[in-house]
């Protein structure tokens, strides 16, 4: 069973909670009062429902391809978040929050990023609010997704590079809570996966059920054998899910396997975590014996992160979803098949789906499969292109 | 002895308990006992004990560093108990350690908290544990007749702080600054008002932390509050030092200056 909201304790199950330090907890209570309210307003529902049409660009497709599914032999269908403006999921819920900081009247945006997707997404609703906007992004993610930061500070955004830890998702995602710490009184904090203290992840599930909402009216009451997603921290993935959950199809997760489960660099919290608290929840990660954060390791930076959205921990343990992994070099194989195939280019995130299919292409031979495209492939290219270059 | 009658000896005196809080494990395991030696002599009246953990999301850049370096010196949790069993063996004064919610899931609050005890620890401190998610740490610490320490901030409503003390906490940890653990310039704004609502519903002790920089600031702290804590300063030091008997040394003098500063002025607004 789901829960449509999580318990007065902010719990999936035993998953969640609100792990935070005792000065982030006020602004916590006033969040979710001010998302309580806003989804129960009309004109709220209204005026974002407006952008999603006109401005983000929604609905999107739901596509079924022609020569992947030939190629596979499998039914693919694809739900083109890729088509979104600003390129991927994202922005679904940087405008749902933007809106609700706006109602809650703070006129700064604070957001980590790791692919530099939920960065940019943040930069873009900032400036259609006319709010103020620092993105945190770790020196290693600046690197791999440098059309990202150009992106960002185009948009009128400052990118402050976090040096601590490994450089990545993580890090970025404890620079930002530090500067919320310190700012919480004129500051909102868009979080950019289903992860953190509650109420985040619940607020960010809700502003990205519209994907798996839109999939099930365009299917028209057809239903699929599986629905498939990439997971990092999970936004596209529970966004797609909520909705189809006990309807009927597998619903099935992505995770990174990077150089392999085996060889310990991967970002597979579900598939191969614990169960510990990463920034303010408690959820599946990856963590060693003494209960230190070890690093992820992921070709793609949206997916290096180790640990998962609380909701997806309670929904491996319900059963209600599954969770695989793909590595870096699988991953790459699935860009180039769905490039070569259909003429899209994936981001990485989702190309772990892609390349999921292509590996288990026996087992779900004749089947329909609705994949989550949940970004396009623009930003990876140069990095790509760099990886093949060493190669 | 006990923080309550650590607190209790020192409102008789009409002054601040002064809580210095180092890095257990830097610059190693046995230089770091040493090291809280110092503010030992230097007057200290308890200690806070920090057992690194690699994402201290409510600390600053400094304590970031050290936890870091103590982590890679080798400082797992169990070294850094030894080291507040041997700080408690050798100073006798009550020590509280400091670490985040995760390591101590991960080995199991029971164990964690038997552990301390074993080591003579007297309070445990964990950063990102709000009231909220504290009873089963509370429990799991009385048990082990350790108590925990729960915090309020400038941002704490006067519910919530009716919350923290009936969930029974050894101290209240008044968070001085809005913002993470650092050095910050001028005594904190907020430390006054919120010592005066503290007061308002409990007789617990209250220590402010965070943000606590120089004498005067914790002279400014300790005219309303029962204790100060002083980190980033102290800690910054012993990043700095070339080697562990100057950062001892650093800290005799710096230890010195806010153990002095503790004297509550004539005048200031007094715990009831």
């Amino acid at each position: 069973m789901t829960m449509d909201r999580p318990d007065q304790r902010g719990r999936f199950g035993e998953y969640g909670g609100r792990f935070a330090p005792e000065t982030l907890m006020p602004a916590l209570a006033e969040l979710e009062g001010a998302f309580e309210e806003a989804r129960r307003d009309p004109s709220f529902r209204a005026r974002l429902d407006g952008l999603l049409a006109d401005y983000a660009g929604r609905p999107t497709p739901l596509y079924e391809t022609e020569r992947l599914s030939e190629e596979l032999g499998i039914r693919v269908l694809l739900k083109r978040e890729d088509l979104l403006h600003t390129g991927a999921h994202k922005i679904n819920n940087t405008i749902g929050q933007g809106l609700l900081a706006q109602r809650m009247g703070k006129p700064r945006l604070i957001a980590e990023t790791g692919a530099g997707q939920h960065g940019v997404a943040t930069a873009t609703a900032a400036a259609l609010f006319g709010m103020e906007c620092a993105v945190y992004m770790g020196t290693v993610d600046i690197e791999r997704q440098a059309l990202n930061v150009d992106r960002m500070e185009m948009l009128g955004a400052t990118v402050i590079p976090v040096t601590s830890g490994a450089g990545t998702l993580k890090d970025a995602v404890s620079a930002a809570m530090r500067d919320w710490v310190a700012t919480v009184a004129g500051t909102h904090y868009i979080i950019g996966s289903v992860v953190g203290p509650h109420p985040f992840p619940w607020i960010v599930r809700e502003f990205q059920r519209v994907i798996g909402e839109e999939t099930i009216a365009q299917l028209a009451g057809r239903v699929p054998d599986v629905v498939a997603a990439c997971v990092g921290g999970g936004s596209n993935a529970m966004g797609m899910f909520y909705p189809f959950a006990g309807t009927g199809p597998d619903l099935v997760g992505v995770e990174a396997g990077g150089r392999g489960i085996a060889s310990g660099e991967h970002g597979a919290s579900l598939v191969a975590g614990t169960p510990g608290v990463l920034h303010g929840a408690f959820t599946y990660l990856l963590q060693d014996e003494e209960g230190q954060i070890r690093e992820a390791h992921s070709v793609s930076a949206g997916l290096d992160y180790p640990g998962v959205g609380p909701e997806h921990s309670y929904f491996h343990d319900a059963g209600i979803a599954r969770y695989v992994s793909v590595t870096d070099d699988e991953a790459l194989g699935g860009l180039d098949l769905l490039a070569r195939t259909e003429g899209i280019i994936p981001a990485l995130e989702p190309a772990h789906v892609i390349a999921w299919l292509a590996r288990e292409r026996a087992e779900l031979a004749g089947k329909t499969v609705v994949v989550c495209l949940s970004g396009r492939g623009d930003k990876d290219v140069e990095h790509v292109a760099r990886i093949r270059g060493r190669k | 002895m006990s923080f309550p009658a650590l607190f209790e000896r020192t409102r008789a005196a009409g002054r601040a308990a002064f809580l210095p809080y180092l890095m257990a494990g830097l610059p190693g395991p046995d230089a770091s006992v040493e090291l809280f030696g110092a503010l030992d002599e230097a007057g200290a009246d308890g200690f806070e004990i920090g057992l690194p953990y690699a994402d201290p999301l409510m600390d600053g850049p400094v304590i970031q560093a050290a936890g870091a370096a103590a982590i890679g010196a080798g400082t797992t949790i169990d070294v850094g108990l030894r080291v507040a069993g041997e700080v408690v063996a050798r100073f006798g004064k009550p020590c509280a350690v400091m670490t985040y919610a995760n390591p101590i899931l991960r080995l199991g609050i029971d164990r964690f908290c038997g552990r301390a005890a074993d080591a003579g620890v007297s309070a445990l401190i964990v950063a990102d544990l709000p009231v909220d998610e504290a009873a089963p740490f509370v429990a799991g610490a009385a048990r082990r007749g350790i108590g925990m320490v729960l915090f309020a901030a400038p941002t704490t409503s006067d519910a919530r702080l009716q919350a923290v003390v009936e969930a029974g906490p050894v101290f209240i940890y008044g968070v001085a600054e809005m913002g993470v653990t650092g050095e910050r310039a001028a005594a904190s704004e907020w430390a006054a008002g919120m010592a005066a609502r503290v007061r308002a519903v409990t007789g617990l002790p209250l220590a402010f932390g965070v943000g606590i920089a120089t004498p005067q600031a914790a002279a400014e702290a300790a005219a309303v509050a029962d204790g100060v804590i002083v980190g980033t300063a102290l800690v910054r030091r012993v990043l700095e030092a070339p080697n562990p008997a100057a950062a001892a040394r650093s800290l005799r003098e710096a230890g010195a200056a806010f153990a002095a500063s503790m004297m509550r002025r004539p005048g200031a607004s007094q715990p009831v």
